[in-house]
């Protein structure tokens, strides 16, 4: 294309001129803007798990965190961000995919539906915070459980319903037809279908559903901290649901804000770091191997 | 729905016979819960536990709405809705809870943020979907839909700790906390989202409307903004305001920035304070029922309003974009 263009501007090259520079020009400045933000963006990324990273020992990782002296671990605050996300992730996988094969599947095309998908919509556009507050209204007022793992948890699964069930639904809804009449024709019923063809064929879409709601999971902190509390219960494989559940992205915040430790600042870098290497870790687990698969079906 | 029923029966058909002949095994068996009507259960189970599954999502979207709603309203018991708008004085202390201040800032803050952020994000739309080798492409994409996901308590520390005193150098003043900090960070963050809606929007751009304008002689710059931009300009707006969406709503980066002091943001490099960092810094600090709280979650209430109310704007968009 780019070849067709200049072959013509030189063709007609009289009186030209300034629309040729200009497009020089166009070309040279969207090539600069965009490779400095992509460079300064990946740079950001690359200085936090630089700065964290070489420093880790397992004594961090799994230490203790404290209060006033140097050398707190993120243990507790680690194993919170795993626990929380296995028990909002088994809340929200089957009722957002439940509710997605629903939309896909099931409903029938009338104002009614119409209006439950702008709710759904509605709901995935909602700021998280307001999630924050609908928890402490929910559990620490009605139910008067105060901060607690099971509290920031649910939040955190009716955060990442909305965007489940859309995940869901586009992803079944991009399986051809041909394929689901193929299994009709052959005898099947609908959940048959369903579960051993929809479902199938739509993994790739619903496992990158998965891994955006796993991550953004791990790493929300508003709704942790009005749900959960900012602190631990101050011990290592505390499974017991009803106690505080400080998270790492929490404990990045409040390391960095409102702590007195000495060294604030080596602990924050290195959570950072923990942070963004298990995201990318997230990604990377997940996410390879379908796209290996994508590659060898092209 | 046909074909179902169609297959459905004809496998009761086929089951039916087999029932028939091979009855005496059967007697055997004593089963009264056969396949049929297993599979029949199930199905009728598995529908049954979708169609809850969604009626749950609606009730959450209104169950929010009620509490923020029930709670949110108790504040004009106690504050005229005038006061609690449009006058300035947020001191909870001596009883005045005006809100003007958050509410300006939360505008303000997402101007600035889109002022800076559309721009860019456009060119790197354009890049992405026009100009850039295929490689290139096949790289940046995926990087882009990872730094979608990185929190964003991650970037309001990289604000912290390097934006901030970044600001303090280049401008010599003692604070660089403020709302161009923050609007620099939600820039960073809402980028990556914005870009690649556009980029999307512009890639579907159907093919012979370049070709028509290389063949009329424009060349690479003005077919992109004659041609190209306005043709995916409907696609840009919804990724524009999903965007808008997601910069009004960010608490943690903004809060780790923003100074979070009650002042009215008239400068640049001035502490300040939106609605969800006013909201998040002081809701763990007051009572259940005090007009605090309720003013607290009438400002929470008033995000959701903003929020419900962009999904709207969005979907006329796509209608429009739809009957185009």
């Amino acid at each position: 294309m780019r070849a067709a263009a200049s072959g013509s501007g030189g063709a007609f090259s009289s009186g030209k001129g300034l629309n040729k520079v200009k497009n020089r020009t166009f070309t040279v400045f969207v090539w600069g803007i965009s490779s400095c933000i992509v460079l300064f963006i990946c740079a950001l990324l690359f200085l936090i798990l630089q700065k964290g990273l070489p420093h880790l020992t397992w004594d961090f990782i799994m230490g203790l965190p404290s209060e006033m002296e140097e050398g707190g671990g993120i243990g507790p605050a680690l194993f919170n961000s795993f626990y929380m996300l296995v028990i909002s992730l088994a809340i929200s996988i089957p009722l957002g995919m439940a509710a997605g094969i629903y939309l896909a599947e099931f409903a029938p095309s009338n104002k009614l539906i119409g209006f439950v998908r702008i709710c759904v919509e509605g709901l995935a556009s909602v700021p998280s915070i307001i999630f924050g507050l609908f928890g402490i209204a929910l559990f620490v007022e009605m139910f008067q459980i105060g901060l607690t793992i099971i509290g920031g948890a649910v939040s955190l699964a009716f955060l990442n319903l909305p965007v489940m069930t859309r995940v869901t639904e586009e992803a079944i809804r991009a399986v051809p037809k041909e394929v689901k009449q193929a299994s009709f024709a052959l005898g099947a019923t609908h959940l048959q279908t369903i579960r051993r063809v929809l479902v199938p064929s739509a993994i790739s879409g619903i496992v990158t559903g998965i891994c955006l709601v796993a991550g953004r999971a791990f790493g929300e902190s508003a709704v942790i901290i009005l749900t959960a509390g900012v602190t631990t219960s101050g011990e290592m494989w505390d499974f017991n649901l009803l106690s505080p559940g400080e998270t790492l992205a929490v404990h990045l915040w409040y390391v960095q804000s409102e702590a007195i430790v000495p060294d604030a600042v080596s602990i924050s870098d290195k959570a950072a770091a923990v942070l963004v290497f298990v995201i990318l870790m997230f990604n990377v687990v997940f996410r390879i191997p379908l796209w290996i698969k994508d590659r060898k079906n092209k | 729905m046909q074909l179902e029923n169609t297959a459905q029966s004809t496998l009761v058909g086929t089951k039916s016979s087999s029932t028939e002949l091979g009855g005496s095994i059967k007697a055997g068996s004593g089963k009264k819960f056969d396949r049929k009507n297993r599979l029949l259960f199930y199905n009728r189970f598995f529908k049954i536990a979708c169609i809850a599954s969604a009626a749950f999502v609606c009730l959450i979207l209104f169950s929010i709405l009620f509490f923020m709603f029930r709670t949110g309203i108790l504040t004009f018991r106690d504050v005229s809705p005038m006061t609690f708008f449009f006058s300035s004085d947020w001191s909870p202390e001596n009883e005045s809870y005006g809100a003007f201040i958050f509410i300006f800032g939360t505008f303000a803050l997402t101007l600035l943020t889109l002022l800076i952020s559309v721009p860019l994000s456009v060119i790197i739309a354009v890049f992405l979907a026009e100009i850039a080798p295929k490689w290139m492409r096949n790289l940046l994409r995926p990087v882009l839909d990872l730094l979608v996901g990185i929190p964003s308590v991650v970037y309001g520390f990289l604000g912290m700790t390097i934006l901030i005193p970044l600001l303090r150098d280049l401008t010599g003043t003692n604070m660089g906390d403020g709302i161009l900090a923050a609007a620099i960070v939600l820039t960073i963050m809402v980028l990556p989202t914005i870009s690649r809606i556009s980029d999307d929007a512009i890639s579907v751009v159907p093919r012979k409307y370049r070709d028509a304008s290389y063949a009329l002689g424009a060349t690479r710059f003005q077919t992109i903004f004659k041609v190209i931009i306005p043709a995916a300009r409907s696609g840009i707006m919804y990724a524009v305001i999903l965007g808008m969406a997601r910069a009004i709503g960010e608490t943690m980066a903004v809060v780790m920035v923003i100074g979070n002091t009650p002042q009215l943001a008239d400068a640049l490099f001035k502490p300040t304070s939106v609605l969800t960092s006013n909201i998040v810094m002081q809701i763990a600090n007051v009572p259940f029922d005090s007009t605090w709280n309720n003013a607290l979650y009438m400002m929470g209430f008033l995000l959701l309003v903003i929020s419900l109310l962009m999904i709207v704007i969005v979907r006329l968009f796509q209608r429009k974009g739809a009957q185009q």
